[in-house]
């Protein structure tokens, strides 16, 4: 295996605390050693990383890779490229797929070929229940074996309260994390905006903060009846996190994720039906925005992730609400979290808002999965990404690897370029220097 | 007629001199009736009208609708109204202009004289006859000739008096 | 992002809303209109205006009055005229709206009005035409879902103008299911834009949307408070999809509360005008006496109608893009 060194970079890892220049060392896929070479290293590789932030390797808790089924829109390889040149080393998928991930063979063989291609790990969540219907529940414990890390229930809300009560009853007596979309069932179904004035001037149907309030209330009644562990999913209001926060205080098992967008991006940005801002949950008004970036900085959100869509021009040129929701993401996580950062306070030094906020794409979500990954302790498989902070660059269709070229940034100039992606030890991405 | 200095033009002598000529020119005529086009087209057919005892045979036009140069320049930012309060079909109509130039604006009128009915005659009475036609359009009452410089147009005034007054502008056509 | 209605010269570019339109603009329409109606009393109802352009009528949700109107619009402008009824269903998805307009431009169109079921289609359609460079072609929205009908919005206002003469003192109601109405929005603005300084919303909760009152617009569920010394009421049209969406429990109930009766047009200004833009329900959001009364202005709205539409589409025709 190779062995490689890591020159002069600031090395920041939010899980060990660490935040300074110093080299790297990587040998048998692992992260050898950090500032002194270990007794007997010689680098079979010297990458120079002078001006660079070396970090662990991003960690998304919702890429969508859609494979198996979905192959018209994207392939593993597209996507899996996407994500190493976003600097993701482990992602989640959901469950989502055709057919739905709800089936041992179906997880053996997703994550077989995702092997194959030797970029990130992917890591699939099991279907809640057979099929994503809602009634059935599935083989948590042979899925868990085949390599889910937890199960979901994608964007489908669980109808029947029963259900769901079982579902989380099952999932306790194994220790398996349950991951939610909080969404009522009925309420705003067929919303494609926030409900709000917004929506009410552009004649959208709207999607009420209740529906996921309603959703939320049902959720923790549902932990303290069971105990069970539970990550929520893309929370998008001000209402929302007030909730997840009161729960957190109480100590229940809740953890929570914002897409990346949603950090950023209001209602607003919906300018004239721009189809590229039809996300779900939608895009919510600005003191929703303002209090999830309040909730990243307090740590009630736990983590940032992609939520990586990929939706081809077919389904995304169309009027606003018959466009199909999504983004792609893989690509601009990094960028939209180093933004937040700059947002924030800036780069400043060690421990400073670049620190607070790459804890938010590599240690958190690596805790909140239950993975071994966002680290860059000595011993851990060396998953780690090289990017310059200050390097711009445009974000437009030949740019990106994914075939998911829908954004609402789409034009915009962002700050972060992945320079470099080691996946176990093994160069799996670099940027030619141009 | 002799051509004359545009500066020396005084509008109610011409004016005069038009009213002469028209009186004679409809007198024993079938269904007289005056048209004018606006706005200088229009004052001075208000008078004539007056003056001739037919203020009930009276039309206005705006020819914006019928202009040949709508696909370069489009509709001008104010259309004012046409109104016709007499049949036009068999009628002897005199068609008043404050200045005739190239000639286009009286096709234009007579184009939607036409979407009327059908006149029995239209005559055309003009103020000044400045030249320079574009199309084969010949006045049949005219008060004066003249001739006015590139990039100038002449146009006709009217007082809160009603008296009449001729300028000289820079043409931003 | 730069508004889509107007080109770099800030003139009309296409007509996709009230919202956001410049009042010169608006009355530059109204005028306009002014000199058509006129023509609707000649012998020939035609001006050579759009003598040779196309305009194709893209209808993706049915709507025989609207397309009529348009049509003689058209027609009086001395342009051909092509109808397209495409229903849009999703189970059949055939051609994209995208792939459809680009066939009709293939064919020379100079001119869309298109109606259609999803909020927003018309200003996908104005920007496809902008990224493909097609500035000669110009779309008129007839209706986008519940977003906006502009040209019922300025026919209204041109009927308002008509009988009221000065915006700038009047109280003026709209009526109805406003949730689900881009009539009331389109009025709304357009109301907004021409000065009007008392906008009143009526109607029961569940059809009254979120947001109103940040447009300015004071709302009202009791009727016969809204109505009170008001000079202009506009009536919407109920649909009847509304009482099975639990919005509403049924006609006869709506009618007790919401119908505009002869009783309750007494409590507004005695020289009050009732305008609808129908088709109306008799006996559901109007009372035939009053539709048919002295202060119904509904059929000067129709005439009002075409020669608004024949403003809008020579003002457009006649802009370079």
């Amino acid at each position: 295996m190779t062995t490689i060194h890591i020159k002069n970079g600031r090395v920041i890892d939010p899980a060990n605390g660490v935040d300074a220049v110093q080299d790297l060392y990587i040998a048998d896929g692992k992260v050898a050693a950090i500032g002194t070479a270990p007794d007997g290293f010689t680098a079979a590789r010297t990458i120079d990383a002078t001006g660079l932030v070396v970090a662990p390797g991003l960690v998304d808790l919702s890429a969508r890779l859609r494979e198996p089924g979905y192959e018209y829109k994207a392939t593993l390889e597209s996507e899996m490229q996407a994500a190493v040149q976003g600097g993701v080393t482990s992602l989640v998928c959901p469950p989502d797929t055709d057919p739905v991930l709800d089936e041992p063979g179906l997880v053996e063989m997703l994550k077989h070929r995702a092997r194959g291609l030797h970029g990130a790990h992917v890591h699939p969540l099991g279907a809640l229940t057979m099929g994503l219907k809602g009634r059935a529940l599935t083989e948590m414990a042979e899925l868990t074996e085949a390599g889910c890390i937890g199960f979901s229930h994608a964007e489908v809300p669980v109808e029947d309260t029963t259900v769901l009560l079982r579902a989380l009853q099952y999932a306790k007596t194994f220790g398996y994390t349950v991951w939610l979309r909080p969404q009522d069932a009925h309420i705003g179904k067929g919303g494609v905006a926030h409900s709000g004035p917004l929506a009410s001037r552009l004649g959208l149907s709207g999607v009420p903060v209740m529906a996921e309030t309603i959703a939320l209330h049902t959720i923790f009644e549902l932990l303290r009846a069971t105990g069970a562990k539970v990550h929520l999913c893309r929370i998008s209001s001000a209402a929302g996190l007030e909730l997840v926060r009161a729960a957190k205080a109480e100590g229940l098992a809740v953890t929570c994720d914002v897409g990346a967008h949603h950090v950023h991006l209001t209602d607003a940005d919906i300018n004239f039906f721009d189809p590229n801002a039809r996300l779900t949950p939608p895009l919510r008004s600005q003191r929703d925005r303002d209090a999830i970036r309040a909730a990243l900085t307090d740590g009630t959100i736990d983590a940032i992730c992609s939520d990586h869509t990929p939706v081809d021009d077919d389904e995304k040129l169309l009027p606003f609400a018959e466009a199909s929701p999504g983004a792609t993401g893989l690509e601009l996580l990094l960028s939209l979290t180093l933004k937040w950062a700059e947002d924030l306070g800036g780069h400043h030094g060690p421990g400073d808002a670049l620190f607070k906020a790459l804890a938010r794409v590599t240690s958190a979500p690596a805790r909140v999965a239950g993975l071994d990954a966002g680290t860059l302790a000595v011993g851990s498989g060396a998953d780690v990404v090289l990017f310059d902070p200050a390097a711009r660059w445009l974000v437009e269709a030949p740019a990106l690897a994914s075939q998911g070229k829908h954004t609402p940034f789409l034009g915009y100039e962002m700050a972060g370029q992945v320079r470099a992606t080691i996946v176990g030890g093994h160069v799996a991405y670099e940027r030619n220097a141009a | 007629m002799p051509q004359l200095d545009p500066h020396t033009l005084d509008a109610e002598v011409l004016y005069a001199a038009l009213l002469d000529q028209v009186r004679t020119g409809i007198a024993g005529a079938h269904e007289p009736a005056i048209v004018g086009i606006h706005s200088g087209g229009a004052w001075i057919a208000e008078r004539l009208a007056r003056d001739l005892g037919l203020t009930a045979r009276l039309g206005v036009l705006d020819v914006s609708f019928y202009r040949d140069d709508y696909a370069k320049k489009g509709l001008p930012a104010e259309v004012k109204p046409t109104h016709i309060a007499f049949d036009v079909a068999g009628a002897t109509i005199v068609l008043v202009d404050d200045v005739l130039y190239t000639g286009r604006t009286t096709r234009a009128a007579i184009n939607e004289l036409f979407d009327y009915g059908r006149p029995a005659r239209i005559l055309l009475a003009a103020l000044v006859d400045r030249g320079e036609r574009q199309l084969p359009v010949a006045a049949d009452f005219v008060a004066a000739h003249t001739r006015v410089g590139a990039g100038e147009a002449l146009r006709l005034q009217q007082s809160a008096t009603g008296q009449f007054k001729l300028t000289i502008e820079r043409d931003h056509a | 992002m730069l508004n889509p209605q107007l080109n770099k010269h800030g003139e009309l570019q296409h007509l996709l809303t009230t919202e956001g339109l410049p009042k010169a603009i608006v009355n530059q329409i109204l005028d306009t209109a002014s000199s058509f109606v006129s023509v609707s009393d000649r012998e020939v109802k035609k001006v050579p205006l759009m003598r040779g352009k196309s305009v194709f009528n893209l209808f993706f949700e049915n709507s025989t009055r609207t397309r009529t109107t348009f049509e003689i619009a058209s027609k009086r402008l001395s342009a051909d005229v092509i109808n397209l009824n495409i229903q849009a269903s999703s189970a059949s998805k055939g051609e994209s709206l995208l792939d459809t307009i680009d066939n009709l431009s293939a064919m020379h169109a100079d001119m869309f009005v298109v109606r259609h079921a999803s909020s927003g289609a018309p200003y996908l359609i104005a920007k496809h035409l902008h990224d493909t460079q097609q500035n000669h072609v110009h779309v008129v929205n007839a209706g986008d879902g519940r977003h906006a009908h502009p040209t019922q919005g300025l026919l209204d206002m041109y009927t308002i103008r008509h009988y009221k003469k000065d915006f700038t003192n009047l109280r003026v109601a709209i009526v109805g299911d406003i949730l689900h109405s881009r009539v009331a929005r389109s009025d709304i603005h357009a109301l907004t834009t021409l000065g009007v300084p008392e906008i009143r919303a009526i109607g029961p909760h569940t059809l009254l949307p979120g947001g109103l009152e940040q447009l300015g617009v004071r709302t009202f569920t009791n009727m016969d408070e809204g109505l009170k010394d008001v000079d202009v009421i506009i009536m919407l049209r109920l649909q009847n999809e509304r009482m099975s969406g639990a919005l509403l429990p049924s006609a006869q109930e709506y009618f007790k509360s919401y119908g505009l009766t002869q009783e309750r047009l007494a409590l507004a200004a005695p020289d009050a005008i009732v305008m609808h833009p129908g088709p109306m329900n008799r006996g559901v959001e109007i009372e035939s006496a009053v539709a048919d009364g002295p202060q119904a202005v509904i059929l000067s709205q129709v005439t009002f109608g075409i020669a608004v539409r024949m403003a809008v589409m020579s003002i457009l025709a006649g802009n370079q893009g």
